[in-house]
């Protein structure tokens, strides 16, 4: 049987203001998908660190730049897409730092990268043509839980 | 919406910082603010209530990892206690129980600043 995939798509100016109305989106199609509350935590974590570093590093808080989020689920995962037209970050290739070092370092940054990894199945980071970065964050949806009809 | 609720009391001899709603890039400053005026006033004992936090980011958990070796080496600590489980998972996950004590009530938070107190006489 063809696995029928459901698409949803929000772009928001790059501004941490909006970035309560992504954590909404995510949270919306988490639990259409069936995920539960634990589940929908992480993903919606993991999509609002990455988009947090879109709108500080990748735009540099440009407010007329645009992050476009697109979540796709189907019955085995939940797809989250981030693409930005800003400056190219790559979070899979940052050497993991432990939380102590980050204290010792009083480096809060590298948090959000160790959140990202630690919270979805898969990451992957790509640049498309027309220096479009897209970050994709996939989570299963566990086998208990079915999609709502 | 992102609604961020910070609240300050003075309990015998320690600072509650009490957080509501949602914790992230946007509203961490007030937080790290809340904490940052603390320290400045000599107040070092400080206890952050999280029962009416409903999400936190790494802005959020940056805020604790920023000040948590300078307090401790001016003889405080800073103790969390009512965390939400799935947000106490994520944070357990991470590590942060091995550098912060994180406890379900604000008399085990009480209580362990006693101990603490009562280890450095």
């Amino acid at each position: 049987m063809a696995i029928v995939e459901s698409t949803f798509t929000l772009s928001i100016p790059s501004s941490v203001e909006n970035l309560a109305m992504v954590r909404d989106f995510i949270r919306r199609v988490c639990e259409q998908a069936g995920f539960e509350k634990g589940d929908i935590t992480k993903l919606t974590m993991a999509v609002d660190e990455a988009c947090t570093n879109i709108v500080e590093h990748a735009y540099g808080h440009d407010k007329t730049k645009d992050v476009m989020v697109r979540a796709i689920y189907d019955e085995e995962q939940i797809r989250v897409e981030l693409i930005d037209t800003g400056q190219g970050f790559d979070p899979t290739l940052v050497q993991p730092q432990s939380l102590e070092e980050l204290v010792n370092k009083r480096k809060a940054g590298g948090l959000g990268i160790r959140l990202i990894r630690s919270l979805v199945d898969e990451v992957r980071y790509e640049v498309l043509p027309g220096n479009k970065n897209e970050l994709h964050l996939t989570k299963k949806i566990p086998k208990t839980n079915k999609p709502q009809a | 919406m992102s609604i961020s609720n910070i609240r300050k009391s003075a309990f015998e001899n320690l600072t509650l910082i009490e957080l509501e709603g949602e914790i992230d890039a946007r509203t961490a400053p007030q937080f790290e603010q809340a904490i940052l005026s603390e320290i400045e006033t000599g107040k070092y004992y400080i206890v952050v209530g999280c029962e009416k936090l409903t999400y936190i980011s790494s802005a959020g958990l940056g805020v604790f990892m920023s000040f948590i070796e300078e307090i401790r080496e001016l003889g405080g600590d800073i103790k969390i206690f009512g965390m939400q489980p799935e947000l106490k998972e994520i944070v357990e996950t991470l590590g942060f129980s091995d550098i912060y004590d994180i406890v379900d009530d604000l008399s085990m938070a009480i209580q362990s600043f006693k101990e603490l107190s009562i280890r450095k006489v």
